[in-house]
């Protein structure tokens, strides 16, 4: 199934989790928070809740800035 | 001891992390400045460089974080943001910016004003980036923000404190911390922005792109002790017309008046 992530189209199998699809892209869960949909995730729920279909996912983390 | 929102800081600079050329630059300069408040934007993770987290060269039991908005074209994009920078740094401080227009990046007086009440109701530590605007300074502390942040000259313009008169009126009105933020481009303007009364000045630009932003790092740090230190002694007033500094009486010239003393 496809999600967006980033901006990115992405094929991604059914029934993963969002936690699984970090452990994919090589991010640290501690590192990074996540919006699925415009709607924050707690980092406790990485690791249970699945993505859907068509789900829009945001990655975002710290970086330098003034 | 500079104090916002009961969190005591010993330093009065406060350093933006963009703009530096390598992460240990950047952590070098951090500590050189002795910062103990330093910024940091949201962004989407780069999932073509995964690696590249700046946490990890900032030591969070020594540098108070807070986290920008940079980015908000509006109050609910700041909201968002905000939000997103709680999620990610666990934190209530927020550093409130409102840009618009990419060209200029000054703030939008009437967002900022809205997003800064909407984020006190949702608890932030509230440090809105504002233009120098005596009235909209007024009306932000009157919906609970912690500091105001007005800028001396527009983000990263190194002009210095063009905003003076502004900026002093503000700070003579004030009721929370003011802290001068961008257009502060050499150790000069944070001294003269800190003899103004200034509670702090926030440098990003000036200190990482400077030749060895270490030591412009510690140049900063040192301007802004002596900033302050000449605010706390008290400046003499200023006149336009000449006050001698010696002695007027016992000139050594041709009638060696002393002499007959």
């Amino acid at each position: 199934m496809h999600i967006v992530c980033n901006g990115r189209q992405q094929e991604i199998d059914q029934g993963k989790t969002l936690g699984g699809l970090l452990e994919d892209l090589g991010l640290p869960a501690d590192s990074v928070v996540a919006e699925i949909n415009q709607k924050i995730i707690d980092r406790d729920q990485y690791a249970t809740l699945k993505l859907s279909q068509g789900d829009q996912v945001e990655l975002i983390r710290f970086v330098g800035g003034g | 001891m500079l104090t916002i929102a009961g969190t005591e800081f010993s330093s009065r600079l406060f350093v933006g992390t963009g703009k530096f050329s390598s992460a240990t630059v950047m952590e070098h300069a951090i500590a050189a400045s002795e910062a103990q408040m330093v910024t940091v934007a949201l962004r989407r993770v780069d999932l073509e460089n995964p690696d590249d987290d700046i946490m990890s060269h900032l030591d969070r039991d020594k540098i108070h974080f807070l986290p920008n908005t940079s980015g908000a074209r509006n109050a609910d994009e700041a909201v968002r943001l905000a939000h997103l920078a709680r999620a990610a740094s666990g934190s209530r401080w927020l550093k409130l910016e409102v840009t618009p227009d990419p060209r200029t990046l000054l703030p939008d007086p009437v967002d900022t004003l809205k997003a800064a009440a909407q984020l006190v109701k949702d608890d932030f530590i509230v440090l809105p980036y504002i233009n120098a605007d005596p009235v909209l300074a007024l009306r932000l502390q009157d919906a609970g923000v912690a500091a105001v942040m007005p800028l001396g000259a527009p983000i990263g313009t190194n002009q210095g404190i063009q905003t003076a008169l502004q900026v002093a009126i503000i700070i003579e009105q004030a009721r929370v911390p003011v802290v001068v933020d961008a257009g502060i481009g050499a150790p000069s303007h944070a001294a003269q922005a800190m003899e103004m009364g200034a509670d702090a000045v926030l440098v990003n630009t000036a200190i990482a792109i400077a030749d060895d932003p270490i030591r412009m790092a510690a140049a900063f740090k040192q301007a802004v002790q002596a900033g302050r230190q000449g605010f706390a002694a008290g400046l003499g007033a200023s006149s336009t017309s000449t006050r001698a500094s010696s002695p007027q009486r016992g000139f050594i010239g041709e009638s060696l008046n002393f002499i007959e003393e």
